[in-house]
């Protein structure tokens, strides 16, 4: 049951109206949040913890970056990742072979913790943005997407490209006097995926996106 | 631009977990649950059984952390020798090849990082349990820092996957993950679970607590 409740997002309903009451994650102080400024922050008084921070056209920012991430983590997946050429053998990989090769040594666990954290969690952090986000950029409501903008929030904690990315300065240094490496494709879309998720998550305005897909208000 | 703020007491008033959502809670005990009436999640006013449960993991990872720098990290085997490498001995390559910058930080990101860890925890874990209201800013700023800091642990996982995916399909060499690898995963989410569980409004309650 597909229930598709068009509206159309007036001026009006584009801001968060002042004086909103919020708790503060880290120590619970109640606090009201103020007119906050395009690209100011709030925080919480006693403790400092950021509390809300209002970034201007946060919706087409967001969803833009979102966009991008999509693109660059299908070219990051499908192009070669790194070759390596050893005495005239050439050897290239993809990034999901170390995960492949990890299983076939008979380390699953290992293996499992790579793939979550280098391409599942990406993947659903990029998808669950364009899932919630589209439809709200025309106006839509959608089944399910509360739901999956929960999944998101707990998904962030275990993504984690910048990490393999020094992973991968560290294994080029070592294989330095052994071989040569030679960065493919894919390695370039990764390392720009790293800032665009970045920035598409710093543009995100979670609390502003609530209010448009919360389920009774 | 600093919000008001006004006083939190006898109020029951809790957060949502996933949205942030301010929702009045009948009962002042910290294990009262609802459900969020914007996002349908659990409210609780505290994580549950948060101390038991961080315990828990910061126990499990100390124990997983001692055969995670003994185990070989890594075999490499090469014309018919075999070389093993620990966490330890993957820094000091590094080091001795004249990569102090990048050796520093292996050393940072899979040596200190998990251990400081588990002690900034440790730390938190008793000074909630003594009661203590000594410096409750600084600790919170502690706990976002054990937060922000962990996943680069995964560093020398990383390392390993790599190097496996390019020399094990080569002729001359194969490498393949120790099974300190294996316990170094598990420090790695044991530490990152810990720090979930955790709950930094209980360092809070206590200065509430003692205050008044």
């Amino acid at each position: 049951m597909l229930d598709l409740n068009f509206k159309a997002l007036g001026s009006a309903e584009l801001s968060i109206p002042a004086g909103w009451l919020t708790l503060c994650h880290a120590c619970d102080l109640p606090s009201r949040v103020g007119n906050v400024p395009v690209g100011g922050t709030a925080r919480c008084p006693r403790c400092g913890s950021v509390l809300y921070k209002r970034v201007g056209d946060s919706l087409d920012r967001t969803l833009a970056f979102a966009l991008a991430g999509l693109f660059l983590f299908i070219a990051a997946n499908a192009f070669p990742f790194l070759a390596l050429k050893m005495q005239g053998n050439v050897t290239h990989t993809t990034l999901s072979t170390g995960v492949r090769s990890l299983y076939e040594q008979g380390s699953p666990i290992v293996a499992s913790l790579v793939l979550l954290t280098t391409i599942l969690a990406p993947l659903l952090q990029i998808s669950s943005l364009i899932f919630v986000l589209g439809p709200l950029r025309l106006g839509l409501r959608i089944p399910g997407q509360a739901r999956v903008f929960r999944v998101l929030r707990s998904v962030q904690a275990w993504s984690m490209m910048e990490v393999f990315i020094m992973g991968v300065l560290v294994s080029l240094v070592k294989l330095l006097d052994m071989a040569q490496i030679v960065p493919g494709l894919a390695l370039w879309s990764f390392v720009l995926l790293i800032p665009v998720l970045a920035a598409a998550s710093s543009s995100l305005d979670a609390e502003w996106v609530w209010r448009r897909i919360g389920l009774e208000e | 631009m600093t919000p008001n703020s006004e006083t939190s007491r006898g109020e029951n008033l809790a957060s949502c977990h996933d949205c942030g959502f301010v929702v009045a809670l009948e009962g002042g005990a910290h294990h009262a649950a609802t459900h969020c009436p914007r996002c349908h999640a659990v409210v609780h006013r505290r994580k549950p059984d948060s101390l038991n449960r961080t315990w828990a993991l910061v126990i499990t990872a100390a124990m997983l952390y001692v055969p995670a720098n003994i185990f070989p990290v890594m075999r490499v085997i090469s014309m018919g020798k075999a070389q093993e490498d620990t966490i330890l001995s993957g820094a000091i390559y590094l080091l001795v090849h004249g990569m102090w910058p990048l050796a520093l930080i292996v050393f940072f990101a899979s040596v200190v990082v998990p251990l400081l860890k588990l002690i900034a925890l440790t730390f938190l874990l008793i000074s909630i349990q003594k009661g203590s209201s000594w410096r409750p800013v600084e600790r919170t700023k502690l706990y976002h820092v054990v937060e922000a800091v962990g996943r680069w642990s995964m560093t020398d996982i990383y390392v390993v996957t790599i190097l496996v995916a390019l020399v094990s399909l080569g002729n001359l060499a194969t490498i393949e993950a120790g099974l300190g690898a294996v316990y170094f995963a598990g420090v790695v989410v044991m530490t990152m679970l810990a720090a979930e569980s955790f709950d930094p409004r209980l360092i809070w309650d206590r200065v509430r607590e003692s205050n008044g």
